[in-house]
């Protein structure tokens, strides 16, 4: 435990393109909301997508992901199409949840991502049973395991969820990567509020594993945070916790204007995404023009999905078969008031 | 209540198990106690991590967390059966059971087969915490089957049932049931039954008593003695308390025009008033007198067992709701 790991090098282009993929499309999401053409609200990452974008980018096929709120930009690096996002944020039948849920709760189950419900902590658990099934089927390869991780705030860091399943992935030592992005408020309330640990690493300790801690407004702090953390897991060396420091930049969702945020921490708040930007001029990777053109491709590209999405048809109450089964026996012969 | 050769309930559910890890790759289980040399509280899994090792792993004192697990795994393709040591308990984990896994196939489409174990019911000196039936608040969110043996056949066929269910399956074992509840004609093996279907224990001209879990045997029981004052009550034993065998028991009250549900949970908003909602609803022309409902008393179970007993419904007041009607 505890052995230096190299990180994995970062393509700063790539990290950037799907931070800024991410944030298009949630501007574009927070617009049709403002227009009243979104149910319920709409939930941002603003703020958190170099953290995100780092972790979607580095898993790989037979990985487990259960994203959270704030995730958009690492669904999308992990592999959901840009139109899948706003079919559920509009409630379209052509959607995954085919209006039957929505917003943020949307996955991909049969490439391992998770969809989240609304419950802070819930999704951890599954994670471990996924990871436990495999060990106790031998599907866990030593040395180069696969792993699950779980995003999570400081906020849902304090549920008795979070506890029992980090505690369980650690008795049975699982390659469960735990993100608890700090972005200083849950919903309205400070951190100061939750928590009184000098940072969510320290948790670490207690509960036996290896933790890592970084600025995630920081580009390449955050990608190598995840790089390191990843490779820890695969190779045997148990759950991992990072706690990754950054600040919401929206409100909790786009029906708050976050006036509870402390002014001198907006003042000093840096934007992840103008870093990621900052960072490939300064590497030469891209000049100012080519910045531009990227933008407007990626813009066009996100607003293509959604206009296709905003055509397609909602559900049909009339149409809607309520049935809550899966079984077939149940399914056919069990009634449906039953 | 028979030989002491005869099988118990305990030993039919345990044999299930071991039949579905024999038989089924995908099936693991999880629970507090539940390894060898223990064996769980109860000695339901006793030998079962010796004969399957690995497979029936202890789990931390963390009902969210096993049955958050059971839920990924079964996400995963796996078949887990997760044991929670008292019912009581599984309130520490319902936010799994209720939010998610009961709500999986419907928001997904991806089914989310596991099978959670309450050992449930009272016994004597239990006490509040380590008695109760949860089959009110379980049964209350859509996606969770629910079921609960009342013999030592339904404690196999059941179990068995439930693994090969594609939803949740709750089963609720009877913990008075595990010792007390014997079988000398227990058969192993024979094919999987609907796990849904009701079944007539006694047929009877004059009252239907529709009941589950331990109060079958109580209704049986009572069932005898009313048969001396000439009095014949059919016992519909409902098996699954969710999704309801509605049919079966509208075709009983057309013979019998009178109904009785009795239960040992609490009697609001429980499976004996969704029994009698969905029968005034569809067989309101067929009651001759006003459904009955006998179950526990609306207080937290008391510990001593002189109040315990007369907490629980027993025999007698099942006597006591059928004379009522019949005399109507």
């Amino acid at each position: 435990m505890d052995q230096p790991i190299e990180p994995a090098p970062c393509d700063a282009v790539a990290h950037l393109q799907w931070m800024l993929r991410a944030r298009l499309l949630e501007e574009r999401l927070s617009s049709l909301y403002r227009q009243g053409r979104i149910p319920g609200s709409v939930f941002t990452g603003r703020g958190q997508e170099a953290l995100s974008a780092a972790i979607g980018m580095q898993l790989r096929p037979g990985d487990i992901f259960a994203p959270l709120i704030r995730d958009m930009a690492g669904r999308l690096a992990f592999g959901l199409p840009a139109i899948e996002a706003a079919r559920t944020y509009l409630g379209r039948i052509t959607g995954h949840m085919r209006g039957r849920d929505g917003n943020v709760h949307h996955g991909l189950v049969d490439q391992g991502m998770l969809p989240m419900i609304s419950h802070l902590g819930a999704m951890a658990a599954p994670c471990v049973g996924i990871l436990l099934k495999r060990k106790i089927t031998g599907a866990l390869v030593a040395g180069d395991q696969c792993v699950a991780v779980v995003c999570i705030g400081e906020g849902g860091m304090q549920t008795g969820a979070m506890h029992e399943a980090i505690n369980l992935a650690a008795v049975e030592r699982l390659p469960l990567v735990v993100v608890a992005a700090n972005n200083g408020y849950a919903y309205s309330t400070p951190s100061h509020q939750n928590f009184v640990c000098r940072d969510l690493v320290d948790r670490a300790l207690g509960y036996g594993l290896r933790g890592w801690s970084c600025d995630a407004t920081d580009c390449r702090a955050a990608w190598q945070t995840v790089a390191q953390a990843l490779a820890a897991a695969r190779s045997g060396d148990g759950p991992q916790l990072i706690s990754a420091r950054l600040l919401r930049l929206a409100g909790h969702g786009e029906h708050d204007d976050a006036a509870y945020i402390d002014p001198a921490l907006k003042a000093a708040a840096v934007d992840c995404l103008d870093q990621g930007r900052q960072l490939v001029l300064d590497q030469g990777l891209l000049d100012q023009a080519e910045l531009a053109a990227l933008h407007t491709t990626i813009k066009t590209e996100i607003d293509a999905a959604v206009d296709q999405a905003l055509g397609e048809a909602d559900p049909v109450a009339s149409d809607e078969s309520w049935q809550i089964f899966a079984d077939p026996i149940l399914a056919a012969g069990a009634g449906a008031q039953a | 209540m028979s030989s002491p050769e005869a099988t118990t309930y305990l030993a039919a559910l345990r044999q299930a198990m071991a039949e579905v890890l024999a038989a089924d790759e995908r099936v693991f289980l999880l629970g507090e106690d539940v390894e060898d040399p223990f064996g769980g509280a109860f000695k339901a899994t006793k030998g079962l991590s010796t004969a399957f090792p690995g497979r029936v792993r202890n789990a931390p004192i963390s009902e969210d967390a096993i049955a958050g697990a059971a839920v990924g795994a079964a996400l995963d393709g796996g078949r887990p059966i997760i044991e929670f040591q008292f019912a009581d308990f599984a309130i520490c984990g319902f936010n799994q059971l209720a939010n998610h896994a009961a709500t999986t196939f419907w928001r997904t489409g991806k089914p989310c087969p596991l099978v959670a174990r309450l050992p449930c019911g009272g016994t004597p000196g239990g006490g509040p915490f380590h008695c109760q039936m949860p089959e009110g608040w379980l049964t209350a969110h859509p996606g969770l089957v629910v079921v609960a043996p009342g013999t030592v056949q339904d404690a196999y066929e059941l179990l068995r049932a439930a693994v090969a269910c594609d939803d949740p399956v709750i089963y609720l074992e009877h913990k008075h049931l595990y010792y007390h509840l014997r079988d000398p004609g227990f058969s192993a093996g024979g094919p999987l039954l609907p796990l849904h279907r009701a079944a007539v224990r006694r047929s009877g001209r004059d009252c239907t008593v529709v009941t589950y879990s331990a109060m079958v045997q109580g209704a049986l029981a009572a069932a005898e003695g009313l048969a001396l004052e000439g009095i014949d009550t059919e016992v519909i034993d409902l098996r699954c308390l969710k999704p309801l065998d509605t049919e079966t028991i509208l075709e009983s009250l057309a013979r019998t025009g009178r109904l009785v549900v009795a239960s040992e949970g609490w009697p609001y908003g429980s499976v004996a008033s969704e029994v009698i909602t969905q029968v005034c609803a569809e067989g309101f022309h067929l009651l001759d007198a006003p459904p009955r409902r006998v179950a526990a008393r609306n207080t937290p179970i008391p510990f001593h067992p002189a109040l315990w007993s007369a907490h629980r419904p027993d025999a007698n007041a099942i006597q006591e709701a059928v004379r009522g009607l019949v005399n109507f």
